[in-house]
């Protein structure tokens, strides 16, 4: 048996059925390693006492006979999930001593399916980022290391692709506005899947972009994956958008048969000036796939060049409105009053102090493009492209198109600070390949195929047909075996 | 489109958030660079396209119209900065 933090779910969850280990030994073994990793800082709100707890649980439950999909299994909560009586900061000093008073859906589903939390997971604030640096706990650090300096993991769901690589955990949560699931997941050499919109409520999870945010697995395979995704998953009458569709087993769906179905390489994807290696990354991809059995075709999505700037229309837009919340009344930071202060300064105050410089960032630029005056000529542009980004999407898959290959991400992770003296837009170009799958809903699977020229990890995305996540589960696994990814970083920490 | 340091406080003003004049014109550069980025959707042919509501062709639901939620103060107040006798503490808002 390997070490019992290396485990993927598959395999734990496995194990835990033979009675080869218990839920207290997996819960012990990860707490130790997150003990002895505070220099990935991916963990921010340890909670040893609830996962035991939770783990003593589930051990009973097996021994009853009535585990499901995650009974036992060791998992970290990214912060932007709220969770009963724990800290819930969103990685924001505004939101510094919230404790819920209720559970976010998706966690209280991963906690009916029997999962032990071991804790809160560090990511960017109000994941606003791309790399874990505007958090309020400091940078996560990525357990990749090649030369002296400390990387990203990756944004925002920087911790949690941390946690996961570094083997602190079996898997973890993360969410998804513009590529925060699967960026962090192809800088850390792990599976990420961003689902459908819809898919995953949204109710307790700390709002940035409602049309676009989405809760998703970050776990070590795709198996792995499809078997939380299942427990995550659901339609819940407190959140409007999710989708009343029956949820399947995934994990049955993994047959590892892809013959004849028809997989798109977009052209528009081939941008200037991509490194070498990552175009090899891709072409090795979709030769994998055709190897076997699908077919490889060419496509076009003609309006990608226009997802990220409507994406820094909308999303910031929606952030501006969501975040207007965090007003020193009702919950968190409130910042101290001079003599005579009233409301406004109050207000003025609480979210000068308690927002860090990209929130405030955003959040204004939302202002400005929803101000009178700028409606139409921004937000209602940004809406309709918007609608022709995803058009593109719908005419390709009318066309026949089962999945879409692109690379995740224009590079290999880079060192933290690198980026800090660069103009915000140089950030967010990382999301380049990712922002469109949230501005059209769909979901998308980045996966680990090979190595950069220095040994850091490189990912591609698999884009599905929307509620087809069973599909495109399946189709990623058969790229994930083929690439026969099975480098881990080397421990340093 | 360039945006001046008063565009740049009105901004700040609409967003309730205290920037000091020092940091205006950094601020306003910032503004600048992020809308120029955000001006290449003024390439696109949006006639007759209409903005886009929802991502996914969904009904909402509906749901019978009776109260399912109440009765939570305590829970309600746990979390704020400053909270007496069964309410939310403001400073003085009328004279």
């Amino acid at each position: 048996m390997p070490d019992l933090n290396k485990m993927t779910i598959a395999e734990a969850r496995d194990a835990l059925a033979r009675g080869d280990v218990s839920s207290v030994e997996l819960t012990e073994a990860c707490l130790a390693e997150i003990e002895g990793a505070a220099a990935l800082n991916a963990f921010v709100h340890n909670t040893p006492q609830i996962a035991l707890e939770q783990a003593r649980a589930a051990d009973a439950r097996i021994a009853a006979g009535e585990a499901a999909a995650m009974t036992g299994i060791p998992i970290g909560i990214k912060d932007l999930f709220c969770t009963q009586g724990v800290p819930s900061q969103a990685g924001s000093a505004i939101l510094e001593g919230f404790r819920p008073e209720y559970e976010s859906t998706v966690s209280q589903n991963l906690k009916d399916a029997g999962a032990v939390m071991l804790g809160k997971l560090n990511m960017d604030e109000f994941a606003m980022g791309s790399s874990n640096e505007t958090s309020v706990y400091g940078d996560a650090v990525n357990p990749w290391k090649v030369d002296d300096r400390r990387l990203t993991p990756g944004g925002s769901s920087g911790g949690s692709a941390a946690a996961v690589a570094a083997d602190l955990c079996l898997a973890a949560t993360g969410t998804d506005t513009g590529g925060s699931i699967r960026q962090p997941a192809a800088f850390t050499g792990i599976t990420g899947l961003k689902p459908t919109y819809g898919r995953c409520s949204r109710w307790g999870i700390v709002a940035f972009a409602s049309s676009l945010d989405q809760a998703g697995p970050m776990t070590k395979t795709v198996r792995d994956a499809a078997i939380m995704f299942g427990a995550m998953a659901g339609h819940d009458p407190k959140d409007s958008t999710s989708a009343d569709l029956p949820v399947p087993d995934f994990e049955a769906m993994l047959s590892g048969d892809i013959r004849g179905k028809k997989i798109g390489i977009p052209g528009e994807y081939r941008m200037e000036g991509m490194p070498q290696e990552i175009e090899k990354l891709w072409s090795d991809g979709a030769v994998m796939l055709r190897d076997a059995g699908a077919e490889i075709v060419d496509i076009s999505l003609p309006h990608t060049k226009y997802a990220l700037p409507a994406y820094y229309v909308i999303a910031p837009a929606e952030a501006s409105s969501n975040l207007a919340r965090y007003d020193g009344v009702r919950f968190g930071h409130r910042a101290k009053l001079a003599q005579g202060d009233g409301i406004t300064e109050m207000y003025e105050k609480t979210r000068a102090e308690g927002f860090g410089p990209e929130v405030q960032r955003r959040v204004m630029i939302g202002t400005y493009v929803l101000s009178a005056g700028f409606y139409d000529a921004y937000y209602n542009r940004a809406r309709k492209v918007r609608a022709l980004i995803k058009k593109d999407f719908d005419d390709v898959f009318a066309a026949g198109v089962d999945a879409i290959l692109t690379p995740a991400t224009p590079s290999a992770a880079f060192g933290l600070g690198e980026m800090t003296d660069a103009d915000p837009v140089q950030m967010y170009l990382n999301d380049v390949f990712t922002v469109t799958v949230n501005l059209a809903g769909l979901p998308g699977i980045a996966v680990p195929t090979g190595l950069d020229k220095s040994g850091l990890p490189l990912g591609l995305q698999l884009i599905g047909r929307p509620w087809q996540e069973g599909d495109l589960l399946n189709t990623a696994q058969v790229l994930e075996q083929a690439a026969g990814f099975v480098s881990k970083p080397d421990k340093w920490w | 489109m360039s945006i001046d340091t008063q565009t740049a406080r009105r901004v700040a003003k609409l967003a309730r958030i205290k920037v000091e004049d020092e940091a205006l014109p950094a601020l306003a550069e910032e503004f600048s660079a992020i809308l120029g980025f955000i001006e290449q959707l003024n390439e696109v042919d949006v006639e007759g396209v209409e903005p886009m509501t929802s991502v996914t062709p969904m009904r909402l639901k509906r749901r019978e119209d009776v109260v399912t939620d109440g009765d939570q103060q305590e829970k309600i107040l746990a979390n704020a900065p400053d909270a007496r006798e069964g309410f939310f503490a403001v400073p003085k808002v009328v004279e």
